[in-house]
């Protein structure tokens, strides 16, 4: 089935920085002809980054790109094509206002002229036939009509077309994401067929059930390194999930657990059900309660079903006083990007700094200086510009706007995204001290390290919630386990 | 897996009957219109009625095909008006007197509009903000070149646009090859196909390894060459120019494309459509106004209600499409 392995693409010590983060910290990587390898890790191991580098989509800071032996210094998109490599981006990559066939034609140049349009068309269908027989979409759909499955099923169908350009590598991060069973499961037999034609594959996935079946070897990235690689025979889930999550979270600070909050009054609870999960969730007055679970699983969706039922007494959701939101995408959710960094702490807080109808801007002064010197936001003058900050101070001022409100419960969506760890420290540390104070946190974070420092944690998983851990029981093996728990178990 | 699955979509046939209901809908109230002005005066549906009403369609169908290419590509232009009054100015004075001279100033134009694509992409300008500056430049160009209303058109245009065809009008017969042609180019041609996706999805585009860059210069290219077709035009039928001449055509060229059928964001646009959308507002300015006995000062005004009530319309049967 596999001829002599003769590696298709491979790099070397590539490494790739986002501001103060750094995704891929050198990474060596090989594929070889006619071999599928699952790429596993958890969030933000650098999974994503390594493959745009590889699509040409990204450029590394450092390393070495080479493609069927030669080495490659002009490293783009249209290279990356013409060699023969095609990347199914995680995020969508269709046009939403062409049909399906047209968007075939978009990615194949050889497709011009007079019947273009009904090759490509034909091209489609065809592919769209021979992974995903009985799929119910014709090249003509416009893309935005259709579901996201079906987008999906398009998307990666469109990958496996063939005009001038060649095909050896196929990059799919996330295929199945929003595949159902039977779909995803067409999808992995066709992976399979395209392998023994001669094609390599990289699936990424995080269901490792599909990893282990569809592979032949298994590369596990943590932290932007490849920690483990290995031929998938002899791998199961467990090991797997042990290599991703490493033996951290060891050196458990010894918080003081149950700060007797046992008999504090609950401010939040949501009923378990079928919308929710077996779970359910409960936070009592002083808790700092984790959200936890792979990215995009629903726990934003849970802080703002919170967020909306404030101060209401709902059917399944119940929170009971003002709430205040740390919004985790700064840029598009949480600063006003032409005020100052004074108004954008006070803005949460206008109702208590009226004269009259007017804002009592000295009133105003006063409530962000006290933020800045207890939070710590490093300026001179607070009436300079947000943007006038660095991305840590920015996010500085957001948690300054939540905590200096009447709001006794926090919502905070995974804020400290690319955030130093300097300023981490100092939040934590207010944070915690502010729950001391009887304020409640709810906290949706993707860095498992900053569950340690909740009571609680919730795990979801498809929008539920699946696992409630107590601190004192708190793995990061624990919580990988429930966020990949599926069908086999 | 659940959550996961997929959902439900509307039934493929009522979504198509939404979106025929959208094709036909510029169509439809162009009909409406013409009922309206039959209805009034029956003697304006012929050859010679035609001829007068739609007229000046044709810089104004130019003008709302020339808006259509920025807007395919989610950029807005609001400098069109005074560029057409620029071009027009350019053509009664320049290329009457001297035609080569003429020739490479408009060409030279073009050449500016390429260049603010260019501008708006690489800086990531909002079009809006460059092209009301720059609407601020034709102006002072045009007022520049004639102070006051003059000129003269070049006769070989002034015959062209005074065309008399057989049978069928030649507003009616100039019309359907600028939809055509657009159409074809647009909607039909593989390059047209990445222009309209570069408005739906431009990263997608970028990664199938298209130039965005490219696709900018090229629709702003287009713009300003439409542009330049429609002062000319303009001026062929005027036969002589003033450098406010063009000014109205901004809105309506905007205005044309979205009763057309076209949206401002997304690159969902129709060519035919949006050239149908032009006869409608250009029969509907004045001669339906006029039959309807409604006074000049007025009709600016009542213009504004016909448009507010076809786009209420189209706004209302694309939310039962969609």
């Amino acid at each position: 089935m596999k001829e002599a392995a003769r590696s298709v693409a491979r790099l070397d010590g590539v490494k790739k920085s986002f501001g103060a983060v750094r995704a891929l910290d050198g990474v060596d990587f090989a594929v070889h002809s006619g071999e599928c390898i699952g790429l596993v890790g958890h969030n933000g191991a650098g999974k994503s980054t390594l493959m745009n580098i590889l699509a040409g989509t990204g450029t590394p800071d450092t390393g070495q790109i080479t493609i069927d032996d030669a080495v490659q210094t002009a490293w783009t998109i249209q290279r990356a094509r013409a060699l023969g490599v095609r990347c199914v981006f995680q995020e969508l990559s269709l046009c939403p206002n062409l049909s399906v066939a047209e968007n075939t034609r978009v990615s194949h140049g050889a497709l011009n002229g007079w019947g273009g349009a009904r090759r490509a068309a034909n091209l489609i269908r065809a592919s769209l036939d021979e992974i995903f027989p009985g799929h119910g979409i014709s090249p003509q759909d416009i893309v935005g009509d259709l579901a996201i499955g079906q987008r999906q099923m398009v998307e990666v169908a469109r990958a496996f077309t063939v005009t001038d350009d060649p095909l050896h590598l196929v990059i799919l991060d996330e295929p199945t994401s929003s595949l159902d069973a039977e779909t995803a499961r067409q999808l992995l037999a066709h992976v399979r067929r395209a392998v023994s034609a001669g094609i390599s594959c990289i699936l990424i996935s995080h269901i490792l059930g599909e990893i282990l079946e569809t592979s032949d070897r298994v590369i596990v990235m943590r932290d932007g390194k490849v920690v483990a690689d290995a031929a998938s025979a002899g791998l199961t889930r467990d090991s797997l999930v042990a290599a991703m999550g490493g033996a951290r979270l060891h050196d458990k600070t010894s918080r003081t657990a149950a700060q007797a909050t046992e008999a504090q009054p609950i401010v939040v609870s949501v009923q378990a059900g079928a919308a929710h999960g077996a779970t359910g969730l409960q936070a009592r007055r002083g808790e700092i309660i984790g959200l936890a679970g792979l990215a995009g699983h629903g726990q934003t969706r849970m802080l703002m079903e919170l967020f909306e039922a404030a101060g209401t007494k709902g059917k399944t959701v119940e929170v009971a006083g003002a709430v205040a939101l740390v919004a985790g995408d700064r840029q598009t959710d949480g600063i006003f990007p032409l005020w100052s960094i004074a108004k954008n702490i006070s803005v949460r807080s206008l109702n208590t700094l009226r004269r009259g109808l007017f804002i009592a801007s000295d009133q105003e002064a006063a409530l962000a200086s006290v933020w800045r010197d207890r939070i710590g936001i490093r300026t001179d003058n607070l009436d300079n510009n947000i943007l006038s900050l660095s991305g840590g101070n920015q996010q500085k001022a957001l948690f300054a706007r939540a905590l200096a409100s009447d709001a006794q419960i926090i919502l905070m969506d995974d804020p400290m995204r690319g955030v130093d760890i300097g300023t981490k420290l100092d939040v934590y540390d207010l944070i915690r001290t502010e729950a001391q104070n009887g304020r409640t946190f709810l906290w949706y974070t993707t860095e498992t390290d900053e569950l340690d420092n909740c009571d609680r944690v919730y795990v979801f998983r498809n929008g539920r919630i699946v696992a409630a851990l107590d601190h004192s029981e708190l793995t990061e093996e624990k919580i990988i386990h429930s966020s990949f728990a599926e069908a086999i178990s | 897996m659940n959550a996961a699955t997929i959902t439900q979509t509307p039934s493929r046939k009522s979504r198509n009957m939404g979106r025929l209901l959208r094709t036909i809908l510029p169509a439809l109230s162009m009909a409406l219109i013409l009922i309206a002005i039959a209805w009034l005066n029956p003697r304006a549906i012929s050859y010679f009625g035609f001829n007068l009403m739609l007229n000046l369609a044709i810089p104004i169908a130019l003008a709302t095909v020339a808006q259509l290419f920025v807007i395919t590509i989610n950029e807005l232009d609001l400098s069109i008006g005074t560029f057409v009054g620029f071009v027009g100015c350019v053509t009664a004075t320049w290329l009457h007197d001297a035609p080569v001279m003429g020739v490479l100033v408009l060409l030279a134009s073009i050449a500016v509009y390429a260049g603010l694509g260019a501008l708006i992409h690489l800086r990531n300008l909002p079009s809006i903000v460059v092209t009301l500056g720059m609407s601020f430049v034709w102006q002072g160009l045009a007022i520049l070149l004639l102070p006051k209303p003059g000129g003269a058109a070049p006769d070989w245009l002034k015959g062209f646009m005074g065309f008399q065809t057989p049978f069928v009008p030649f507003p009616i017969l100039a019309a359907i090859a600028i939809g055509l042609v657009v159409h074809f180019g647009l909607m039909r041609s593989a390059y047209g196909t990445v222009l309209r996706g570069a408005g739906g999805n431009p990263q997608a585009i970028g990664r199938a390894g298209w130039s965005l860059l490219k696709t900018k210069v090229v629709m702003f290219a287009l713009t300003g060459t439409f542009g330049v077709i429609s002062g000319m035009a303009l001026i062929g039928i005027t036969t002589s120019a003033d450098a406010n001449i063009g000014n109205g055509y901004t809105l309506l060229s905007i205005a044309g494309v979205i009763l057309g059928g076209g949206e401002f964001v997304g690159g969902r646009i129709s060519p035919i459509g949006a050239v149908i959308g032009a006869l409608t507002l250009a029969l509907a300015a004045s001669p339906l106004l006029t039959f309807m006995h409604i006074p000049p000062d007025w009709q600016v005004a009542a213009n504004g209600v016909i448009l507010i009530t076809v786009l209420a319309a189209r706004a209302l049967i694309s939310r039962k499409g969609a």
